[in-house]
């Protein structure tokens, strides 16, 4: 019971993305597609000016024409800014509900009904936590955005790739990133798990053909997306430019990553000069990831697979620049794809990544509604899958690494113990500090203190499970290799 | 922390349901709401600043206090906390007045008060055994029934999006049927006086209650075939019943006779000028009457006496015989009671005057009771409340909620059909060719109505033409299953009574 398009009717208007969307219509409609990207009388970029793929622009063309149907004043050039009805919102939000319909939806209940060695109930179970995550359909549906759609990619991507449908799969990706290019932050765990698949075929026979298709596809897509944008060079850089905004800094409000919480303490974006920032953040990124990439490449397999993206994401999330707090999404879907092996840190993990967006939740009026999602999402995944029963080190994945250090040190039996108290105090902490920043108002000096908070003690979160991801990662292949398991 | 496991895991999927379906209304705070609001926003008004002597005189508002008195002294309480939300709603000036304050906390006093609702739903999931059914637990009556209370889709549209309490209020009705069942009948007599006290529709289903007290309670033994002992009347229980419904009647309208205002209050509670027909909505047999009578006068067939020959007293004829063959046959426990229940309540829907469409709950609700117990009760149940539920929808009619009322009313029709299905599958089917292409003849009807006809030009012509079909359509249906409740009424075999329930 999908529970989430219920709620679209009824919200409140949104600002900020809503305009921006139905001005994309406006401009994709109108515009010969030579404007698109640039700054002119028409088109000025300052006004939500169009910074995501081409894909997203012929989708936003796709649904002006529909609208041009129902109701041309809705994308009339210039005099439709600001534009607000109960009809039109009906429209914005029947347009996202088909999305996901279309997109992700299927992939998900396709995703579920593959997963092997787990029970009916499990997958159906599973289905519904993963479509009733309170962060997708907040943001898509309150916030309003359509991330479904690049999300529902990806996981088809996930999908081709994990069963041997190399093609395909790196197909539907590139869609992916051709709509919204935070698709990025999954592209390296793809390109190690393909590239490792071509390694084990062996390299001068069918690995290499694999290889060459693989790159044929790749490249074929993005020709077919970017076609109208290659005609010149000028326009390719323009897009380039819209896309990846290099001058924009660090970060930009506040956001649940490491530099935004280290700024707490030390002002990194003052100090240090521009290029030394993108250096900067861009060793750490790369250099927390690696392992498991090259770990990845060696001993490709689905499982190892699924927790490589999220630790990827993660890793893109927290040191990566001008992250925003809605792209923690990109990290939750990988989550909720291996909910029903790790049920009891997956919950843990979502819940945290719903409140890291409170702050931006608040702003959009959407408290009763996330609380709802929450305790719903909540209630769902504690009954389906007994989440608190599985506590133990073998429920979590680190049997290997908790024997690995009993070899020095001996007494190491109490991690379950630990992770239990964490999880409890992590509640409560949510749960305060949810409540304080609805009731209280900040002291006169500080007038962003919550939302700091807020994204501080997510931030820790955040790395906690980061380390989490990694360590079973790297210490699953000691497992795989002494037991010979595949997948 | 396994303690908090046992709390949220396992077997309470009871109190999952609830708990689901309460995050559900939260959800559908913020939807339209019809005048309803506003009529109790007035009476939250009205009980508050006025002494009672003014409370059935005042009218300052078009929407008048027209609920007996326990309502209004619930109303009363409800006050005394919304003066912490906001204290202007309570002044009986300010006319459609709905801040949002306002509206969180109307709405959150109908979730609230719902919660009378669900362990009345509790207490009747305890009494019906079923089938046997098979040891998944979605198989069980006992679930689907709480399903199909809790998350009445009527129920939910009525309360949570137009407005109303009628949550409570079932509750108290399931709950004085549920006593019944659990043999406690001084209790179930006493929730239902309290009840009528409430809201006196409830009168319709009376005669049920009166009958059976009588006949099952004050006659306290049978005779081997199962018909009334005369010599077993016992004059204790009839005069405790009597006294029961004194007290209660008592309490309620003691004080509006002492004011001498009793002619007023009735006069409010019952107001006979409005006409028989509540404009075209309610699909009863009324509507067909008038369908009827429009469509002949369209023609040129203009008979005057037509619209005038109106007979009305029939729901009481109807009632009538319905009681005497019931209980003249005597063999009746709480099951026959509930069956007889449905068949006055339905028998008053059809032919009662000024109804509402939102009456057809009154059926609906008690039947979910039958109707996981046998076959023949799941199919007119199923018929029932598709139709029922389809004649809600126009009390819905802004776009924005075309999409909720949809959604869900697609989702309850489809698990409980399907429910109801696997729980009677080794039986016949539940539908025969002409049933199934009258519910599936909703789709089209829907689409029509509310996406095509819109753009036609006879929207501006003729536009209750979607009121009128709808109205008919159902009215078709819920006679169909009226009709086939009080055959199976009449044909149950008399040997099925005599178990003990």
């Amino acid at each position: 019971m999908n529970s989430g398009p219920k709620q679209g009717a009824g919200k409140p208007p949104m600002f900020g993305d809503y305009e921006a969307q139905r001005h994309w219509q406006e401009i994709t409609f109108n515009l010969p597609i030579k404007q698109w990207y640039f700054n002119s009388s028409d088109n000025n970029l300052q006004y939500w000016g169009l910074d995501y793929p081409p894909l997203t622009a012929y989708h936003s063309f796709l649904c002006a024409y529909v609208a041009k149907f129902i109701n041309p004043d809705w994308i009339a050039l210039h005099t439709s800014r600001g534009y607000e009805s109960q009809a039109h919102k009906l429209f914005m939000r029947a347009t996202v509900l088909i999305a996901d319909l279309l997109i992700y939806i299927p992939a998900v209940v396709l995703y579920c009904c593959c997963l092997k060695e787990v029970s009916t109930k499990k997958k159906i179970a599973s289905a519904l936590c993963i479509l009733l995550y309170p962060g997708l359909i907040l943001i898509d549906y309150g916030h309003f955005q359509y991330n479904s759609v690049s999300l529902g990619f990806a996981l088809w991507g996930v999908l081709g790739v994990s069963y041997d449908w190399d093609l395909l799969g790196s197909l539907a990706f590139c869609l992916a990133i051709n709509y919204k290019q935070m698709e990025l932050y999954h592209s390296l765990p793809f390109f190690c798990f393909l590239l490792g698949k071509c390694f084990k075929k062996g390299l001068k026979g069918k690995g290499l053909v694999l290889l060459i298709k693989l790159t044929c596809t790749v490249v074929a897509s993005f020709v077919l997306c970017w076609l109208p944008f290659f005609t010149e060079r000028e326009q390719t850089l323009q897009v380039l430019r819209r896309l990846f905004p290099v001058d924009r800094g660090l970060f930009e409000d506040k956001v649940a990553n490491i530099w935004c919480s280290f700024s707490v303490f030390l002002k990194i974006r003052d100090i240090l000069p521009h290029h030394i920032q993108i250096m900067i953040s861009f060793c750490f990124t790369f250099l927390s990831l690696l392992p498991a990439c090259i770990k990845l490449t060696l001993h490709p397999s689905p499982k190892g697979f699924r927790f490589t993206l999220v630790s990827c994401a993660l890793s893109f999330f927290l040191f990566s620049f001008q992250v925003h707090e809605k792209s923690i999404l990109l990290v939750s879907l990988p989550v909720c794809l291996v909910l029903s092996e790790i049920p009891f840190m997956s919950t843990w993990f979502l819940l945290v990544s719903t409140f890291s967006m409170l702050p931006l939740l608040l702003k959009d009026e959407l408290l009763m509604p996330s609380v709802v999602t929450v305790m719903a999402f909540f209630i769902a995944c504690a009954t389906s899958f007994s989440i608190f029963e599985k506590t133990s080190e073998e429920e979590l994945q680190l049997k290997c690494f908790s024997t690995s250090v009993r070899k020095y040190f001996t007494c190491f039996t109490f991690l379950p113990k630990i992770i239990q108290h964490l999880f409890l105090m992590s509640v409560i902490a949510m749960i305060l500090l949810t409540m304080m920043t609805v009731t209280l108002d900040p002291p006169q000096k500080l007038p962003d203190l919550f939302s700091v908070l807020v994204c501080f003690v997510s931030c820790l979160h955040f790395l906690f499970f980061l380390v989490y991801f990694n360590i079973i990662i790297m210490w699953d292949s000691k497992n795989g290799r002494s037991q010979k398991k595949i997948n | 922390m396994a303690a908090f496991g046992i709390a949220t895991g396992g077997g309470n999927w009871f109190s999952a349901l609830a708990l689901g379906v309460t995050l559900l209304k939260c959800l559908l705070i913020p939807t339209y709401h019809s005048t309803d609001f506003e009529v109790h926003r007035n009476w939250l008004a009205i009980t508050h600043s006025l002494p009672i002597s003014q409370w059935y005189y005042e009218a300052t508002s078009e929407w008048t206090l027209d609920y007996p008195p326990f309502f209004a002294w619930f109303e009363y309480a409800l006050s005394h906390v919304a003066k912490y939300f906001d204290q202007e709603m309570l002044n009986v000036r300010n006319l459609n007045y709905s801040s949002p304050r306002t509206l969180l906390f109307q709405r959150f006093s109908v979730i609230f008060t719902d919660a009378l609702f669900v362990y009345a739903v509790h207490e009747c999931c305890k009494c019906i055994d079923g089938k046997k059914a098979g040891k998944e637990l979605t198989e069980k009556p006992k679930f689907i029934l709480s399903v199909l209370l809790l998350w009445n889709f009527g129920l939910l549209i009525v309360d949570h999006i137009h407005f109303q309490y009628n949550g409570f209020l079932s509750g108290l009705m399931l709950l004085s049927i549920a006593r019944f069942f659990q043999k406690r009948h001084m209790e179930g007599a006493f929730l239902f006086a309290v009840l009528l006290h409430f809201k006196h529709i409830y009168l319709y289903i009376a005669p049920a209650y009166g009958v059976y007290l009588l006949r099952s309670y004050c006659f306290t033994a049978n005779k081997p075939d199962g018909s009334i002992r005369w010599n077993s009347f016992s004059f204790v229980r009839l005069i405790s019943l009597g006294l029961i419904v004194f007290l209660v009647s008592a309490v309620s309208l003691g004080p509006f006779l002492a004011l001498n205002q009793l002619p007023q209050v009735f006069s409010r509670l019952f107001p006979f000028k409005r006409g028989l027909c509540h404009a075209y909505w309610a699909p009863n047999f009324w509507a067909l009457y008038s369908a009827l009578d429009k469509v002949l006068s369209v023609i040129g067939l203009n008979d005057k006496w037509f619209s005038s020959a109106v007979p009305a007293h029939s729901p009481s004829l109807s009632d009538a015989l319905g009681h005497l063959y019931l209980h003249s046959d005597c063999r009746v426990g709480p099951r026959g009671f509930l069956r007889c229940l449905i068949l006055c309540a339905l028998s008053s829907f059809m032919f009662g005057w000024h109804v509402h469409e939102k009456a057809i709950l009154l059926a609906v609700l008690p039947m979910s009771l039958l109707s996981v117990g046998k076959a023949v009760d799941a199919s007119i149940f199923l018929i029932l409340t598709t139709t029922g539920h389809y004649s809600l929808f126009p009390l819905l009619f802004t776009a924005a909620e075309l999409p909720i009322k949809i959604l869900l009313m697609l989702l309850f029709t489809i698990y409980s059909i399907s429910s109801l299905k696997t729980l009677f599958r080794k039986e016949k089917p539940l539908f025969n060719w002409m049933e199934t292409f009258y519910l599936l003849g909703l789709g089209p009807l829907e689409v029509f109505c509310e996406f095509v006809f819109p753009f036609t030009s006879w929207n501006l012509k003729y536009p209750f033409i979607p009121l009128l079909l709808t109205s008919v359509y159902c009215a078709v249906g819920i006679t169909y299953a009226w009709f086939k409740l009080y055959v199976s009424v009449l044909t149950d075999p008399p040997v099925g009574k005599t178990k003990k329930q």
